[in-house]
């Protein structure tokens, strides 16, 4: 569709240029392979995706017998199956109430830290900050072991309590880095002058400073969210036994275990389906957000 | 602005770190403490040895293994997606043809964009399930691809020989979005005059982008091998739900000998924690070496 724009492209530039026509031809070959190329890689990108949408429809007959044929009647039942027989619906609600919890707190957590890093001076700061932003170095593995005894000792393993506290605790040193730099970039003259009017030190932080950091926060929100919802490795070590308080990501790799004795695939298709249709739907959304917010922290 | 701060401050600060040293902080110095222990996990009783655990580490072939198979990840993961990532962001952003404004994207930009960003969205877990099913022997959408040309198709994830690289092509996959739009985000910050000036002195598009484009963007580039290195490293979500590490220990991992050390069949918690304790210093080394590796003088736009 693209390579087709080229010719009329390559008609109308030389007369706008002639100076460099040889130039233009050359490129005009490259420029089929190239564009043949980003559409490669969007085919290779999107077909999985498709394929996946497409499965969930099909009967497990269908899938077996012609993989890249399309379902002969749009089978919700699958849908059914997987939402209600495998729990994903349970699991993806669990996902959403962790999710909601951890963000929340890293958010808030992480703000008010940053905040004071940016915004006082007091002994010891240079320590503390630099406590927090080490983590960044460090693997989540390098804590794993001990960490389950950690929960466990604090009476948290098994309990969502436990994965939001832990969520939130390793987003702190990211949230803090990201949030400080943010909050130094902030003009101090409105804080000047809002304490001159008798604003206090709490108030300054909530009606003046917040709302003014809302990019930032939106930024940080965003990468947190999707961190968090796509975590594996913690709920895997730290949410073990009760299988109904378990988060997304594991109820669908338990599905895919299970599926290779059922031999339900068309159970498991739907199962990745509904995990994938609402994420998409809201990164077409707020696409500009969405990436800013993941590659801004790259960034800095 | 100082009368009163230190109830903000104290409020502000104490719970964040609180939060942060019981669950971060401590379980990292603990992993130090444990790691010289043949500590069991369960019970109490954790004996000192030394470096014992370290010493078996050095001649466990299975450890071994698994970080050759993370030293080619690292080798190759990195450079294939920072070279196809500049390659598909320089198409979107400086690849249309030169109107008057200078360097433009191709037609299609932003669809592009948007659509090879997906995988960065989505969870691993649902990145390495979706892939294992690819990849089926029977129903996978490669193999009927090829038997529907006439081709015969490997057995991907069961062969010794492919499992490794399918793996890793899922791990390129899976990452070339996100730097596309990273570099991107980099090349639209270069000056427009930059370019007027090299087209004026008539550099063809490939020059402009291997003289001027990738040295302006050194930086992100640099910050792209660093975490590219780190993720090479790690892989563990997605060779664990794809492999495991099999065939025999084809795809293994040092992430994935971790974690089975630790909550596999025997919970050998000190002798993870050695691994652990390894994979941090493995980490850092790496990290320091991208950093020292691809450095370069800051460029500034003033």
């Amino acid at each position: 569709m693209t390579t087709l724009d080229k010719p009329a492209a390559a008609v109308a530039a030389p007369a706008a240029a002639p100076a460099d026509r040889p130039v233009r031809r050359e490129l005009g070959v490259a420029n089929v392979l190239s564009h043949g190329f980003l559409l490669f890689w969007s085919a290779l990108t999107v077909l999985p995706l498709l394929w996946m949408f497409l499965s969930s429809f099909k009967s497990n007959t269908e899938i077996l017998a012609d993989p890249w044929g399309l379902p002969a009647e749009l089978r919700l039942d699958n849908w059914v199956r997987a939402w209600n027989g495998a729990h994903i619906g349970q699991y993806f609600l669990n996902s959403l109430l962790v999710v909601a919890g951890s963000v929340t707190l890293t958010m808030l957590m992480g703000a008010a830290a940053a905040y004071v890093f940016a915004r006082y001076e007091f002994r010891g700061k240079q320590v503390v900050y630099y406590l927090f932003v080490g983590g960044l170095m460090f693997p989540v593995f390098l804590a794993l072991v001990p960490l389950f005894f950690v929960v466990r000792n604090a009476g948290l393993f098994g309990t969502w309590t436990g994965l939001v506290l832990v969520y939130a605790a390793y987003s702190l040193p990211f949230t803090v880095f990201f949030l400080t730099a943010f909050f130094r970039t902030l003009p101090t003259s409105i804080a000047e002058a809002a304490m001159v009017d008798g604003c206090g030190h709490f108030r300054l932080f909530f009606q003046v400073m917040l709302p003014m950091a809302r990019p930032g926060l939106i930024s940080v929100a965003i990468f947190n969210f999707l961190s968090h919802w796509n975590q594996f490795l913690l709920p895997q070590v730290l949410m073990q036994g009760d299988e109904s308080k378990w988060v997304l990501a594991q109820g669908l790799a338990a599905l895919s275990v299970n599926q290779g004795y059922a031999g339900d695939y068309a159970q498991l298709f739907a199962g990745l389906t509904i995990a994938v249709v609402p994420v998409l739907l809201v990164y077409v959304a707020f696409q500009r957000q969405v990436q800013s917010g993941l590659t801004a922290g790259q960034l800095k | 602005m100082r009368h009163g701060k230190y109830p903000l401050i104290v409020t502000f600060l104490v719970p964040p770190v609180l939060l942060y040293v019981v669950f971060v902080v401590s379980p990292y110095l603990q992993t130090f403490q444990i790691s010289t222990t043949d500590w069991l996990g369960y019970s109490a009783d954790a004996n000192s040895v030394g470096m014992a655990n370290f010493k078996a580490l050095w001649n466990d072939d299975y450890v071994w293994n698994a970080l050759k198979n993370n030293a080619i990840l690292l080798a190759l993961v990195p450079v294939l997606t920072i070279v196809l990532g500049l390659f598909f962001a320089a198409m979107l952003n400086m690849g249309g043809r030169k109107g008057r404004a200078g360097v433009s994207g191709v037609r299609g930009s932003s669809f592009y964009r948007t659509v090879y960003f997906f995988p960065q969205v989505l969870s691993v877990v649902i990145i390495a399930l979706l892939w294992k099913e690819v990849y089926h022997p029977n129903k996978g959408l490669l193999t009927s691809a090829l038997n529907g040309v006439g081709l015969s198709a490997p057995t991907w994830l069961g062969d010794p020989k492919t499992a490794f690289w399918c793996v890793l092509a899922v791990m390129i996959w899976s990452n070339v979005g996100f730097y596309v739009v990273l570099f991107g985000a980099a090349m639209s910050a270069i000056p427009k005059e930059i370019y007027e000036a090299v087209m004026l002195d008539g550099a063809s598009r490939l020059t402009t982008l291997w003289k001027v484009t990738i040295p302006l963007l050194w930086d992100t580039v640099q910050v792209a091998w660093v975490y590219l290195a780190i993720f090479a490293l790690d892989g563990f979500i997605l060779v664990q739900l794809m492999t495991n590490g099999g065939p025999n220990f084809s795809t293994d991992v040092i992430g994935v000998r971790m974690y089975d050390t630790a909550f596999g069949s025997e919970t050998k918690f000190g002798y993870a924690s050695a691994i652990g304790v390894v994979m941090f210093f493995l980490t850092l080394t790496v990290a320091v070496l991208a950093l020292r590796v691809s450095k370069r003088d800051r460029i500034e736009y003033s």
